[in-house]
């Protein structure tokens, strides 16, 4: 044997000393293949489908430099200092405003702004989880949350979607498999308005039926709005909250009704959370950004805010339009959702085909899309892809369907090639919930 | 001596784009820490006109996989009068096709393990249930499936099951339309940095590679901690010499040149197989070519320096 269990010659390095001192918590935080496959999408020359970049192009900067001078004239310093943990007044002020377009009334004193929704999502699920504990959520569910709930050590439960949302029956077979394990259900969460990644709407008849299922189970339900206003045809049923206060928390975000780089969302929750939730808030960042804050709260009260929303929607129905045009010609065999709003289209893919195995194919094709298995926490979605028509232009949206229509065919004939030698299914793998970068388009 | 105006290249949209932004950026560091005037240049469309109005003294091209370490851009700046860190394109074309290298290495005496080299279209002209029979049947049923070629272990498979083996083929297929099907052969894992300098080409300390999940997989590569390196490996003096002679050959016949680093596996027996050659190493935080520069007693921006001066000269 050539090696020496004593030779000294060598010395073992390992280049992360503080490797076996991480949290349990931090399991999979990691670098990964598919996540490396989608530095590539941020080149130029290929389409990406993947990420969901709202188009801020289509913000005028005339409408946001204004407020932003005026708030630099008249309150520098105010801007550049410490605010309230909670948030200034005046925004959550104009928030109610926002909100009672989806027929909720609150308290000022209820709402929290945050760091975007996605620091009200990381502050609810900090509240409420202890490591083994059962979050509900849709199948699929945004990847932003079950990485979320990850890091909290959740148990997520997906539940069954249809064309009108989740479905009442499934969730309570789901509610009943789990209390029968022994385990304890803490929250639902659910996007009720154009799902991410589904596209889905929770119909007005559903939601009531939801909530009453949730209530009688004692489940709270976390309600994740962020595209509930960009809506292509009528506008959403209510929302959830807008039905009880005391069972929902509501999150909202301004990063696609006006731009994400303000980083300014919030959460409106029955008082007890909310008092928790400031001094969580508090605890975690002190305070979210009094500039964007102010910023925000000058435009809502100067610029046609309204009417800007009026545009973003134009601009993303008709990027929906080309995407569905597209599939329509390119790849008439695939089957998707037509969503009346938001901006993902979830696609099924033939059988035995693998959209995680096959992102190689597509990068190299100059394609990206975000594959399914991000967005199921039990390794679900391998045979579905959503693609994102929020960022790239209606010309690249084509561009792009028919280069997938090239790697869907170069997969499909590969995968006839090896018909009949065996299973085809891929290796599990440990990468599956990979979040595309924010900054991806 | 007068510093140099150095563009690093990194990125560029092989797959392997974020692991070459990594190494450019710890080759810039480095060399920018020796007093040089570093440029990072993510190559596109305007790449030789941007070169042009820099005017480089030297271009060090850090890129990984296509573009990079298939010669196109070597070939390139070599055309545009360019003096670049690095191999000939013939070089690096030699050593970017798997199955070439290895049976140029194979010739120079260097021990290779038994293969066989398919492409795509064989399986549909041929049958894929006879194909596979004879794959399993010439190597058994533990075997490596890789891209032809490409790094990072991106679209590598290990087989221990005849039922698995069509699945690799096909993950194999997806970054690439040839394969190639090596025998499994068991032992340690070791990577020879070689460098070349005036005395002709020398082998760094070998780094032996022990992942903890025991798959250099490119999660084990790229995720620090996850693999434990032993520089020097852990051989006797005998082996040691067995493998830099290997690593030697293996730049030599490939015609590789400045910097390489070389794959290997040392058998039970204490001999060493080659796995595949690195015309562009990867210079990354977590790559083995650094600890080898390091445990050789030279500072990382010394040699990276010196590399870049003989190319400028």
């Amino acid at each position: 044997m050539y090696v020496a269990e004593n030779n000294v010659t060598g010395q073992g390095i390992n280049l992360d000393p503080w490797f076996n001192h991480y949290a349990s918590r931090s399991a999979g935080l990691s670098a990964s293949e598919v996540r490396a496959l989608f530095a590539v999408a941020s080149r130029p020359e290929v389409v990406s489908l993947a990420g969901g970049m709202p188009y801020v192009r289509a913000l005028p900067e005339s409408l946001v430099n204004g407020a932003l001078e005026k708030v630099m004239k008249d309150n520098g310093p105010m801007a550049m200092q410490y605010g309230s943990g909670q948030g200034i007044p005046a925004l959550r002020e104009q928030i109610l405003e926002i909100m009672a377009l989806e027929g909720i009334s609150a308290s000022v004193d209820d709402v929290v702004v945050t760091t975007g929704s996605q620091q009200a999502l990381d502050l609810v699920t900090k509240l409420f989880i202890d490591p083994g504990d059962v979050i509900l959520a849709e199948a699929p569910s945004y990847v932003g949350a079950i990485g979320v709930f990850r890091s909290y050590q959740a148990d997520v439960v997906h539940v069954l979607m249809d064309e009108n949302g989740l479905i009442p029956e499934k969730l309570r077979e789901a509610i009943a498999e789990v209390k029968a394990s022994g385990r304890t259900i803490k929250f639902l969460y659910t996007i009720p308005n154009f799902h991410n990644p589904a596209g889905v709407t929770l119909s007005a008849e559903r939601r009531p039926e939801i909530l009453e299922i949730c209530q009688s189970n004692g489940i709270l339900i976390l309600e994740d709005n962020p595209y509930g206003l960009l809506s292509f045809e009528e506008d959403v049923p209510p929302a959830i909250r807008s039905l009880n206060e005391d069972g929902v928390i509501y999150l909202g975000s301004f990063s696609k009704t006006l731009a994400p780089g303000f980083r300014v969302g919030w959460a409106l929750a029955p008082h007890a959370i909310r008092e928790k939730l400031v001094l969580a808030a508090e605890a975690a960042i002190l305070c979210p950004s009094s500039f964007s804050q102010m910023v925000i709260s000058e435009y809502l009260s100067q610029a046609d805010w309204k009417g800007q929303i009026e545009t973003f929607r134009g601009v993303y129905k008709e990027r929906r339009d080309a995407m569905l045009e597209a599939l329509e010609e390119h790849l008439p065999d695939l089957s998707w959702n037509v969503p009346n709003g938001g901006f993902y289209i979830w696609c099924s893919l033939p059988e035995n085909l693998d959209s995680k195995a096959m992102l190689p194919r597509a990068v190299t094709e100059l394609v990206a899309y975000t594959p399914g298995t991000a967005f199921f926490a039990d390794g679900g979605g391998r045979q579905n892809l959503r693609l994102s028509f929020c960022y790239p232009t209606p010309e690249n949206i084509k561009i792009g369907i028919r280069r997938l229509a090239t790697v869907i065919r170069g997969e499909l004939d590969l995968l006839a090639d090896f018909a009949g030698t065996g299973s085809l299914t891929a290796a599990a793998g440990e990468d599956n919930v990979i979040a595309p970068p924010p900054d991806l388009s | 001596m007068s510093s140099l105006n150095i563009a690093v290249l990194s990125g560029g949209i092989s797959h392997e784009r974020e692991v070459s932004l990594r190494s450019g950026r710890r080759v810039a560091d480095a060399l920018t820490a020796r007093g040089h005037n570093v440029t990072i240049i993510d190559p596109d469309a305007s790449l030789f006109a941007t070169l042009k109005n820099l005017n480089p003294d030297v271009v060090w091209p850090a890129l990984h996989g296509s573009s990079g370490e298939d010669g196109a851009v070597l070939d390139l700046l070599h055309a545009a009068g360019y003096n670049y860190v690095g191999p000939s394109a013939a070089a690096a074309r030699l050593a970017w096709s798997k199955p070439v290298a290895k049976t140029l290495v194979s010739r120079a005496g260097v021990r290779t393990a038994p293969s066989i080299t398919v492409a795509r279209e064989a399986f549909r002209e041929l049958g894929a249930g006879s194909v596979l029979e004879l794959i399993a049947s010439e190597l058994g049923n533990h075997v490596v499936v890789k891209p032809a070629s490409g790094g990072s272990a991106q679209g590598v498979s290990i087989v221990t099951k005849a039922e698995d083996l069509p699945r690799a083929m096909v993950d194999a297929f997806t970054y690439n339309d040839v394969a190639l099907v090596e025998k499994f052969i068991a032992g340690t894992e070791v990577a020879v940095t070689v460098t070349d300098s005036a005395s002709g080409a020398s082998a760094l300390p070998a780094v032996e590679i022990v992942p903890l999940d025991g798959v250099y997989s490119f999660e084990a590569r790229y995720n620090a901690g996850e693999t434990t390196f032993y520089v020097p490996a852990r051989v006797s003096t005998e082996v040691s010499a067995k493998i830099s002679e290997a690593a030697v050959s293996v730049h030599e016949t490939l015609g590789l040149s400045q910097l390489s680093r070389i794959d290997l596996i040392v058998d039970e027996a204490g001999e060493p197989w080659f796995l595949e050659a690195n015309s562009l190493p990867g210079l990354t935080e977590t790559s083995s070519a650094p600890l080898a520069i390091e445990a050789s007693g030279v500072e990382l921006g010394q040699l990276y320096e010196a590399l870049a001066r003989a190319a400028a000269n």
